[in-house]
């Protein structure tokens, strides 16, 4: 019915009858099972290719993201050698409880926390201050963001392999320094907190422009009414700061918080090369050794895959556990602000 | 409205005016505190890396004295001549070009795509998938890699560039930062004007989301082609130094060599460090907005 009513009309619509036209006679049936299909077509273009455009990359994720995290569960229920692993016999939880008993393992665990705090407590605040004064007015603003983001675009393997000879026991650069101040050589490798700190500093120096750039992006997205109202109300510069800034500034820190605290719980690249030894102990006494580099050892080193995924899945635990303390605190927050 | 009434001409003028000298760099004028703060954090931005230049320089018994070289030497080219070839770092370059350059591709592509179905196009499901995706970036690559090890290991792909490639090819934070580009980005009436002529959403996709996205396109392909010429953990796992190293895993095993010469080591991680640096003295200020970019609705 209503076809024949729009064919009817479109000789009107375009000025004048074209006699000669075929399509002007009365709809056929194929010209009218033409049209549906093409108004089906549309509505099936309509329908599905959202999903057609978000789906590789969740079928991407499902083959390298999920499906190999939950394997890697299944794994840490099995002995697995690293020389073969399709043989995989099923041992239920003894791989955790074998680690659980490991020292090296609670050790690694403590370091990892440790090596976490110094490395990302610095790294942010230093990040809030760095962003605070970028956010003047300044000549050559662009020159100071970009060489602060050169140490991001070093990798873990050139950084540390530098850092290595920079925190040298005996021809180290920093040593050096620290002796023409009157401190003795430190022995950055063989010391507990001594090589916890070179580590930190190592991540530390090459995240810290990265994230006074997100917190510098943020801040520019503040309203400066905001500030004026403070100015007005008597604010000084700082206090400004802290009762504006800091205020508009808290899901980004919270956001920084979590990525970092992620990266601090997955380092690996920095304490492996930066043992002089170059094992996957984290020193001879696996002082500064993390839970990455334990995995690493335990699955690449003594071969025990199923171990190793052990490891991995307790990891994952300890980081929802983490996700939620998160959640719980930042809601806190947001209620009673 | 009764404040800016009260408000005297002059004092409206001035409250118009002032949001975009915030935008232009802050309203505060630097003093020298802030000044001589900022050159110490340039200072320690940059001379690990110009040191690795100057130790590159040296040899290995300078590096052991002290005090410790503070300029150049007349070894460089001779350390970078043979770091390149001891550490294999011809073929290794070639080899981070290719990982870097087809993962970078591939991200973009499918995250353009995939953020404009989640920036513009309607579909249930819409806003729980979005939170999956930003979920997963919450999720460690690295906890994944004991099965995707057992993967290659099975199907002989140890050694093997696609090793490498196929899992680095999903970023969730693509995604994410191809949505937020194109939300602002791209008007509605555009897609609706190619729609009422008729464009199937691949046509929109491509005479339309293609080219307005082009700069965030840029800036996302730079940042993930340093993401993955840098990546180390899972490189290191499934190539060797011999066989078919990256960048970082050549550069790591100048580091993990049997005999260390340090100047020898330094000159590799120069050389691994100095395309990204080029790469950064370039395009700095890009790689900069798009950061910033990214972050502001994150």
């Amino acid at each position: 019915m209503t076809t024949g009513h729009d064919t009817a009309a479109s000789p009107a619509k375009e000025g004048g009858a074209a006699p000669g036209r075929p399509s002007a006679a009365p709809v056929t049936e194929k010209e009218r099972r033409h049209r549906a299909r093409l108004s089906r077509r549309w509505q099936r273009d309509m329908r599905f290719s959202p999903y057609a455009f978000v789906s590789p990359f969740f079928l991407l994720f499902l083959a390298f993201g999920l499906f190999p995290l939950v394997y890697t569960g299944w794994a840490s229920l099995h002995q697995v050698e690293l020389t073969a692993p399709t043989d995989m016999n099923w041992v239920g939880l003894r791989n955790y409880t074998r680690i659980f008993d490991d020292d090296f393992f609670w050790n690694a665990a403590r370091n990892t926390l440790t090596i976490g705090i110094i490395s990302t407590v610095p790294q942010l605040l230093m990040a809030l201050g760095l962003a605070h004064i970028l956010n003047y007015k300044l000549r050559a603003s662009t020159f100071y963001r970009v060489a602060m983001l050169a140490p991001y675009a070093t990798s873990i393997a050139a950084a540390s392999l530098v850092f290595v000879l920079l925190f040298g026991r005996d021809y180290g650069m920093i040593n050096w320094a620290l002796g023409a101040v009157g401190i003795d050589n430190i022995d950055w490798q063989n010391d507990k907190w001594p090589s916890q700190i070179a580590v930190s500093t190592i991540v530390i120096w090459r995240w810290t422009g990265y994230n006074a750039l997100i917190y510098l992006a943020a801040m520019q997205a503040i309203p400066q009414d905001l500030y004026e109202s403070a100015a007005l109300d008597g604010a000084n510069r700082w206090q400004q700061f802290f009762h504006v800034t800091l205020p508009s500034l808290r899901p980004t820190i919270l956001f920084t918080v979590i990525v970092s605290t992620i990266g601090a719980s997955q380092l690996f690249g920095e304490p492996l090369l930066f043992d002089a030894n170059k094992g996957a102990s984290g020193g001879s006494q696996h002082q500064f050794q993390t839970l990455g580099l334990y995995l690493y050892e335990q699955g690449w080193v003594n071969q025990h895959l199923g171990r190793a995924s052990a490891i991995a899945w307790t990891m994952f635990l300890i980081l929802i556990l983490i996700g939620i303390v998160n959640y719980v605190i930042s809601r806190r927050l947001r209620a009673s602000s | 409205m009764t404040t800016t009434l009260t408000k005297p001409p002059a004092e409206q003028a001035k409250r118009v005016r002032r949001p975009k000298a915030a935008r232009a760099g802050g309203t505060l004028h630097a003093g020298p505190v802030a000044y001589a703060i900022l050159a110490l954090f340039t200072i320690g931005s940059l001379f690990p890396l110009v040191w690795t230049a100057i130790a590159a320089s040296r040899d290995n018994q300078r590096l052991a004295e002290t005090p410790p070289p503070f300029w150049f030497g007349s070894n460089l080219m001779d350390n970078l001549e043979i770091a390149w070839t001891d550490a294999n770092l011809g073929e290794a370059f070639l080899n981070t070009t290719i990982v870097a350059g087809i993962s970078a591709i591939t991200i973009v592509v499918l995250s353009t795509i995939a953020g404009f179905a989640f920036a513009k196009l309607r579909f249930k499901g819409r806003n729980a998938l979005m939170l999956i995706v930003i979920g997963t970036m919450m999720v460690p690559p690295q906890l994944s890699v004991i099965p995707l090890y057992m993967m290659v290991a099975q199907l002989d792909w140890t050694d093997q560039l696609q090793a490498v490639i196929l899992p680095s090819i999903v970023s969730a934070f693509g995604v994410f930062f191809m949505r937020q580009y194109l939300l602002q980005a791209l008007p509605d009436e555009l897609i609706e004007a190619a729609r009422v002529d008729g464009a199937s959403s691949w046509r929109v996709v491509w005479h339309i989301v293609f080219p307005a996205a082009r700069p965030a396109m840029a800036v996302l392909g730079m940042l993930m082609f340093v993401q993955t010429w840098n990546d180390f953990l899972w490189p290191f796992l499934v190539l060797t130094q011999t066989g078919n190293p990256t960048v970082q895993v050549a550069v790591a095993g100048l580091g993990r060599g049997y005999t260390p010469d340090q100047s020898l080591i330094m000159a590799g991680a120069l050389l691994g460090t100095l395309p990204l640096l080029l790469v950064f003295a370039i395009f700095g200020k890009q790689i900069v907005g798009g950061i910033m970019q990214g972050a502001v609705k994150g």
